[in-house]
């Protein structure tokens, strides 16, 4: 990869899912990566009760974001040909599962506001 | 957490980004960037396509102050490597086309004209207005063109109607062949295929459309009742022979009646009837004879068809006597060297893309290996040095076997294969990430090779 400039990257990118879907989905991202942020800093430590609710949601998460890509792409589980497919496939498996999780335990965060740590 | 939350996307662009460079043959060896050499060369690059921008956009980073111009009528510009999964219904004839002058850099000049003759000897090319452009140096990236009317009792304006599709024709006429197609597959029926007998480009295209016409009628429960017929040009379904015997498995596979050395020569609309020549074959005998079967011709009945004609040099490349005078004479391609496509007989003219008389080489992913070598010795040529870059022959086809999956089928002119991602992405297996990378990641790689980058 000689050039993997970020203008070729975003170009790509919007390739994929289209220019409005891409960027909707960025700043989707951006904003629930600064609301995670911000509950962290709020809080100053991580709940293990809303980590684990959290983390009940993973496997939607991760069966949604197979679903999407390809849905995406026009295939399915049928075109799965080798190893290197089930990697692919797990990998976006996972990048859901955890794109999940921090929506679930952000959002639960925000709702339940600042809590004190005897609440724990 | 966060990083992860943000890397997400992006590594599901990386993955189709590194499909993309594979397919378009990123690992080409690219000359180092050095300061730009200052000349008043004048350049004339026939062409403004995918090879003639590529060519621009590199050559303007590379010298300062050369008179470089572009020579095309051709307002839009399109990306050819769409036009299957426009006929495949994925994606709409908008998808292949923008227009030439979008590529083009600075500080160039682009001439809105067809070239009406070339003259390597007087060192000019005239237009069809009548200017006449002078030139040092000529790149010839004119592309090639299609011969429609070497096939009797075709013409375009059938295409979508009666079973006929021409997918190579362009962006509306590859969504005219989806009409007929889609119309097709829901019925079933006959599907003939097949490719011409001269040299062309992504020669696995033909392939690639059959397969997925077999999708469909699969798709749609309307295979049981069909039939996909095969003409093969000759013997042979693909001229790598490790890639052919892996096609004719899955030919096979699929139940494809394969016809060999059957070549198009008329179409009859209103009877849905196709007519081959099957060229006089010779065998030789254990015993040392010879067993002659004459020439002989053929009619085979279809509902659905794709038509793919004849293809050559442009007439006014054929016309200029830099094609080769032995090899091709009925398609005119022109007599470069193998390795630094250089002309042989008139060393200050050079070819990129399809028009280039080497045996391999004529799709989007040569072309993006092609420049960097025209560009070297160029270069080298106006600094008073020697070019050294080499291209190998190589070149890339994404084999679509089924809406979903694809091969990625790399190979140079020793017809070895050359993979991009040897251990990782095997080039002879159905995979759906080398759909991924067909689908998602060439488009954008080919326009970064438009622009000089990537």
């Amino acid at each position: 990869m000689k050039d993997l400039t970020f203008e070729t990257l975003i170009a790509v990118f919007e390739e994929i899912f289209g220019r409005g879907l891409f960027w909707t989905m960025v700043a989707v991202a951006a904003v629930v990566t600064v609301a995670y942020l911000y509950v962290l800093i709020r809080d100053r430590h991580l709940s293990a009760r809303k980590f684990l609710a959290a983390q009940l949601f993973m496997p939607i998460g991760a069966i949604a974001a197979v679903l999407f890509v390809q849905w995406v792409t026009h295939s399915g589980f049928g075109d799965i040909g080798g190893p290197v497919d089930w990697i692919v496939l797990l990998g976006v498996a996972g990048m859901g599962a955890v794109g999940i999780a921090i929506l679930v335990y952000t959002v639960q965060a925000l709702i339940a506001g600042k809590s004190p740590k005897a609440a724990e | 957490m966060s990083d992860m939350q943000d890397f997400r996307p992006s590594r599901r662009g990386f993955l189709g980004l590194a499909g993309g460079a594979a397919a378009l043959g990123l690992a080409a060896p690219a000359p180092a960037r050095a300061q730009a050499i200052a000349t008043k060369a004048k350049i004339v690059i026939l062409g403004a396509g995918a090879a003639g921008a590529g060519m621009a956009n590199r050559l303007v980073e590379r010298l300062d102050g050369a008179e470089i111009t572009l020579v095309d009528g051709r307002k839009q510009h399109w990306y050819q490597p769409g036009f299957t999964l426009i006929a495949s219904g994925l994606k709409p004839a908008s998808y292949s086309v923008s227009g030439t002058g979008d590529w083009l850099p600075k500080g160039v000049k682009w001439v809105e004209e067809y070239a009406a003759n070339i003259d390597p000897e007087g060192q000019v090319i005239t237009t069809a207005g009548g200017e006449k452009l002078p030139y040092d140096y000529l790149i010839l990236a004119t592309g090639l063109t299609l011969d429609w009317a070497s096939i009797e009792g075709f013409s375009l304006d059938q295409v979508g109607q009666n079973g006929i599709g021409a997918v190579y024709a362009g962006p509306d006429y590859a969504a005219a062949t989806w009409r007929a197609m889609d119309e097709f597959t829901s019925k079933g029926g006959v599907g003939l295929f097949g490719r011409p007998a001269t040299e062309m480009k992504c020669a696995g295209a033909p392939l690639k459309y059959t397969f997925i016409t077999d999708d469909y009628l699969r798709r749609k429960g309307t295979r049981e009742a069909s039939q996909i017929i095969y003409a093969a040009n000759n013997a042979t379904l693909f001229s790598v022979p490790v890639v052919n015997e892996k096609v004719k498995l899955l030919f096979g596979d699929r139940g494809f009646d394969t016809r060999w050395n059957h070549i198009l020569t008329g179409i009859d609309a209103e009877a849905k009837t196709a007519h081959y020549k099957i060229p006089e074959q010779r065998v030789l005998n254990p015993d040392g004879t010879v067993t002659v079967t004459p020439e002989k011709t053929t009619a085979i009945a279809y509902d659905f068809t794709n038509v793919i004609p004849p293809q050559r040099a442009p007439q006014v490349v054929r016309e200029s006597g830099l094609s080769w005078a032995d090899k091709w004479v009925d398609q005119g391609w022109i007599e470069v060297d193998q390795g630094s496509l250089r002309h042989l007989r008139y060393p200050n003219v050079f070819g990129v893309g399809d028009i280039n008389g080497v045996p391999k080489g004529k799709t989007a992913a040569s072309v993006k290996w092609q420049i960097p070598v025209v560009e070297d010795h160029l270069v080298a040529e106006i600094a008073g040095r020697e070019g050294t870059a080499v291209y190998n022959g190589y070149t890339s086809c994404p084999m679509i076997t089924k809406i979903g999956r694809a091969m990625l089928v790399e190979f140079d002119y020793k017809n070895n294969l050359t993979p991009s991602f040897p251990g990782v992405i095997a080039p002879l297996e159905e995979l759906w990430i080398s759909w991924l990378m067909k689908e998602i990641a060439l488009k954008p790689t080919y326009n970064a090779m438009l622009r000089g980058k990537a």
